[in-house]
């Protein structure tokens, strides 16, 4: 009787403890599955924006025009201009176009930085595509440096049809407590 | 039912002596001037007038139980304890309340959600402690903060600003019947601008941007508050929006053009 | 069947009574003595923590600084927030479920009573460091006063509300966020611990015959609460050590600039935070079933489907927390899921009124403190709910959230929802424990000014919030004057009455010590149907059910 019921303790405290590590390490996994959920739903206007390879067949639905907004934020306090070159556009799904968003570093210290995408409304981001962006990698920018950053993006033909108006925006941070040991990406990139 | 509430307040009010400035104080949620705030309004009021009705359901019984079956009034127990009848049913009746109540609030929330044809942008950015308001077509951009003194804030016997604590030196102006499409950001930590007349709440989120909707019917002047802890001045950074004839509005953008600073990202203009 | 050789180890003097002096509370491993030593910690922090509410009352007296900068302020309703949920509720639940469920389950103590031993006493220490910022500021302020500088520049005391959000508490938060962050963490070792002991006890120690369905409501809640706890502690542990992380080793889980997330905080913090309302409500609703079935000398009614209906509650509660961000900006198909969820827990909670309602229905009554404080609970609980129901409502809450009337909504079904079942329990089972019945006419005092009080201050504030009174502001526009003064009176005379419980448990005690014998019987309220009435002596003995008792059919719930 009394060993029995230690050993029955036992068993249950073990179970119980594997549980509670269990839930602790699913806490931290739930950072990749929120981003993989987010990527996936576009919530929080996260979309997955990457493509390398556009789909050749995708065809503009001529049909629509949707209106694109470009808004830009330098986030917290550092000496940095950053705007949209175009501050608005009209684009048919499918339909491929190049903007430029101009940057400069005001300090006398190099900063890299790096740009957070968001798109509203949320039921949009997953159909923004970019096959390429400035915010991809980080950046760096030489003390004074002045640069027109390209986007190259297209809003795939299947976007809701509710759907008449999207804003791309992006904020950007300075990253130099976040560095990355990663090639400097900046293909397209028109230094002024 | 609120007039009720309101002269039982007031009852109260005269017994504690502070009857001042009572004209003022309002019990319920502002009908607001928008298409949305009535909507939200609308929904507020069905859903507090069915708790009233079940409240009262509910209450009936148990203060009659309380009145009737008191020992000292020679009650004595009955012996059920299970029906599982009556269960069903009031697991099913509350259920059924719940789906009326779920429709009309799914439409409204569709609704919150349609920020299409706008006719102007504008982008709100938060800061600690201060809003920034960009008309993005326009390219008008200024801070709008706290116009109330401060000797007023901290000296408790200074008579106070009919509009303390939610007065702005410059305030946000938008042209009456137009669709207003706001997009907020924040520039250090989560703000939320919230203007109750125009039923709009929306977390201000460094890093991300978010969207609602706003149409004026009305001219004139609203007010709000930074709706998110922000920090120690969360309180004083109100929101003040001017909703003005479509004229008037374009001659305040012309006048901002005349005098149009540079307008510069996240920076102060100077 | 003598169990205590089981407990051989733990139970060197299992035939004399306590150790006498510090060392009995030091090295106890007796449920009752811990049960003691929770209820005394929550009891002492409820009034640190009132103490702190008061002074957000006062500051809110009227518009303009009253007398607290906007800083201190922030670090009151911080510090109140985190107190009275980890320091008041929780301890105050975990000693009753010490002192209540051996003697419920007919166990001769806690299946692991030296781990109990080490829960309990993780908790002081937990709340001297959450605290000591603030003390240390306390102390600078003081000594500034008689001219000497302590701990000048020392940073502000945690400041950000209990629910502490990045990038407010990460990035911007003070230098004492990581006293905070080390306090959650011992408190959640300390919650998990006890959850462990509590299932552990429930599952394997129950006496033979004391199956599953003849456990009374109370062992049920919180064993229903242990699983949250065991859940979700964790999920806050691994979230402040995030924090941490981010905040010294330059990891970026909540910060957008390396590609983190400051609305990811708010999804962990609610995963958490969303069943741990529940974990401060299920074992209160517990105690109201006992109060109301012994007060109402009949069966609780629909046992079993209170129980489903505590375990729908507990598994609802899981999915759920995205309505605390309905206007962070998420999907509108999320918004529906998580607005059609959160409506749904209105039905297992309405049957849990509808219960206790109908248990009173044709009842015996007597109208003694605990009744009183149940029934004050049956209303008062039930206009909290009242008002989650509107807060459901996702497109009404973008005008409730963040406002007054959430923190109405959240102290109605806290202050007279937990509160007010803790005060029921204590004046239920104190007769019990001690072998001393209270003073009753106090113990009425008590109830109505408490009652009433709690009214005064917490419904004027629905009103303000509706009229558009952000919560967490030390100042507000003239409009909301009115209705805070009203709140401030009813505030004070709220912390006020509550010296009249301090004076009533603490005579209560001192006859107990005295060996004041007042022969109360067994059954002390001639209703009692759990282990503790029937099969105990009033006073409880230090150690009970040394011999295991046979349950029959005729002692269920």
């Amino acid at each position: 009787m009394t060993t029995d019921r230690k050993y029955k303790n036992k068993r249950l405290i073990w179970q119980l403890s594997v549980g509670v590590v269990f839930m602790f390490g699913f806490c931290y996994l739930l950072v990749p599955l929120y981003t993989l959920i987010c990527n996936h739903l576009g919530i929080n206007g996260r979309g997955d924006f990457f493509v390398r390879d556009v789909d050749p067949n995708v065809k503009a639905d001529l049909s629509r025009t949707i209106k694109v907004d470009f808004s830009t934020t330098v986030h917290g306090d550092f000496p940095f201009v950053f705007k949209s070159v175009t501050h608005h556009l009209s684009i048919h799904p499918g339909e491929k176009k190049l903007v430029y968003f101009y940057a400069e570093n005001q300090s006398a210290q190099g900063i890299t930085v790096q740009a957070i995408p968001s798109i509203t409304p949320d039921d949009a981001a997953k159909y923004l595509k970019k096959t390429q962006c400035f915010c991809f990698t980080q950046q760096y920018f030489a003390p004074g440096e002045r640069a027109d950053m390209p986007v190259y993006f297209y809003l795939e033909p299947n976007l809701p049809k509710e759907i008449k108006e999207v804003t791309l925006s992006y904020s950007l941070f300075d990253a130099r407590q976040y560095l990355k040991n990663e090639k400097p990406y900046t293909e397209g990139r028109i230094d002024l | 039912m609120f007039q009720w509430t309101q002269k039982w307040v007031f009852a109260l009010l005269s017994c504690l002596g502070m009857q001042n400035a009572l004209a003022e104080s309002t019990v319920n949620m502002p009908y607001g001037v928008t298409r949305m705030s009535h909507d939200i309004y609308n929904l507020h009021m069905i859903t507090f007038y069915i708790c009233c009705g079940i409240g009262v359901v509910v209450f009936s019984v148990l203060f009659y139980s309380i009145y009737k079956y008191r020992r000292s009034r020679g009650a004595k127990a009955a012996n059920f304890h299970e029906h599982p009848g009556v269960e069903i049913i009031w697991t099913l009746i509350p259920f059924l309340i719940l789906v009326g109540l779920a429709i009309p609030a799914t439409i409204v929330l569709k609704d919150i959600h349609n920020t299409n044809e706008s006719d102007l942008i504008i982008k709100i950015t938060g800061y600690q402690w201060k809003w920034k308001y960009e008309y993005l077509d326009q390219g008008i951009s200024f801070f709008s903060n706290l116009a109330t003194p401060q000797i007023q804030i901290d000296d408790p016997q200074k008579t106070k600003n009919e509009w303390f604590l939610l007065e702005v030196d410059n305030p946000m102006v938008i042209p009456v019947h137009k669709k207003v499409k706001i997009l907020l950001t924040s520039n250090d930590v989560i703000h939320d601008w919230w203007l109750p007349a125009f039923g709009v709440k929306q977390d201000a989120i460094p890093g991300y941007i978010n969207e609602n909707w706003i149409q004026v019917d009305t001219p004139g002047i609203y007010r709000g508050q930074c709706g998110e802890l922000c920090g120690a001045y969360h309180g004083f950074m109100p929101i003040v929006v001017q909703v003005v004839p479509e004229e008037e509005f374009e001659q305040w953008v012309a006048a901002h053009m005349l005098n149009k600073t540079a307008v510069s990202n996240g920076r102060k203009a100077t | 069947m003598n169990l205590t050789d089981d407990m051989a180890t733990a139970h060197d003097h299992a035939d004399h009574g306590p150790a006498k002096g510090l060392k009995r509370w030091l090295f106890t491993t007796n449920h009752k003595d811990i049960g003691t030593l929770y209820l005394l910690l929550s009891l002492t922090m409820f009034f640190v923590a009132g103490i702190m509410a008061l002074v957000v009352r006062i500051e809110l007296f009227e518009p303009g600084k009253v007398w607290v900068t906007p800083e201190f302020f922030n670090q009151m309703t911080t510090l109140h927030g985190l107190i009275m949920v980890f320091g008041v509720i929780m301890p105050a639940m975990a000693g009753f479920a010490n002192w209540m469920i051996p003697m419920m389950v007919g166990a001769p103590d806690m299946a692991l009573p030296r781990l109990n031993n080490w829960s309990f006493w993780l908790l002081p220490f937990a709340f001297l460091l959450l605290s000591l910022p603030l003390l240390r500021e306390l102390v600078g302020m003081a000594s500034h006063l008689i001219g000497l500088n302590l701990f000048a520049g020392a940073g502000a005391a945690p400041d950000y509300g209990w629910t502490f959000y990045a990038p407010l508490s990460t990035t911007y938060g003070p230098d004492s966020t990581d006293y905070m962050i080390f306090a959650i963490h011992m408190m959640g070792i300390s919650s998990i611990l006890a959850a462990i002991n509590i299932v552990v006890t429930i599952f394997n120690m129950r006496a033979p015959g004391m199956t599953w369905m003849r456990l009374p409501m109370f062992v049920w809640g919180w064993l229903v609460t242990a699983f949250l706890l065991l859940a979700v502690m964790p999920v806050l542990a691994g979230c402040v050590t995030m924090m941490l992380m981010d905040r010294h080793f330059h990891t970026a889980f909540f910060e957008a600039a390396g590609g983190g997330d400051p609305i990811l905080f708010q999804h962990i913090f609610w995963f958490f935070g969303h069943p741990e309302v529940y974990i401060l409500i299920l074992p209160g609703f517990g105690i109201i079933s006992e109060v109301v079935q012994t007060f109402s000398r009949k069966r609780l009614f629909g046992y079993s489907f209170m129980v489903a209906a505590t375990i729908t509650i507990a598994f609802l509660g899981y999915i759920v927390w995205m309505h605390h961000m309905f206007t962070t900006g998420a999907p509108y198909a999320a918004q529906l899921f998580f607005m059609y969820a959160t409506m749904l827990i209105a039905v297992p909670t309405g049957v849990k009124v509808f219960n206790w309602v109908t248990t009173i229905f044709k009842g015996e009554l007597t109208f003694e403190t605990p009744m009183l404080f149940a029934l004050g609970f049956l209303v008062m609980f039930t206009i909290g709910g009242f008002s989650g129901v509107m807060l459901a409502i996702a497109p009404a809450d973008y005008q409730y959230r963040g406002s007054y009337f959430v923190v109405a909504h959240f102290h109605y079904v806290l202050v007279s929802g937990s509160l007010f079942a803790i005060f029921a329990g204590v004046y239920f089972w104190l007769p019990k424990w001690t072998g001393h019945m209270y003073n009753e006419t106090l113990g009425k005092w008590h109830f109505w000014l408490s009652a009433i009080s709690m009214n005064l201050t917490f419904f004027p504030m629905h009103f303000v919030g509706l009229a558009g009174m952000p919560r967490r502001i030390p100042d507000y526009a003239l409009q909301f004057t009115n209705f805070n003064q009203i709140a401030t009176v009813g505030a004070v005379i709220f912390g006020l009455s509550q010296l009249l419980f301090l004076a009533i448990v603490i005579r209560s005690c001192q006859k107990h010590k005295a060996g004041v014998n007042e022969h109360l019987p067994d059954n002390v309220w001639d209703g009692g149907r759990s282990l503790e009435w029937t099969r105990l002596p009033t006073p409880v003995p230090y150690h009970t059910f040394e011999t295991v008792p046979e349950i029959g059919p005729n002692d269920t719930h």
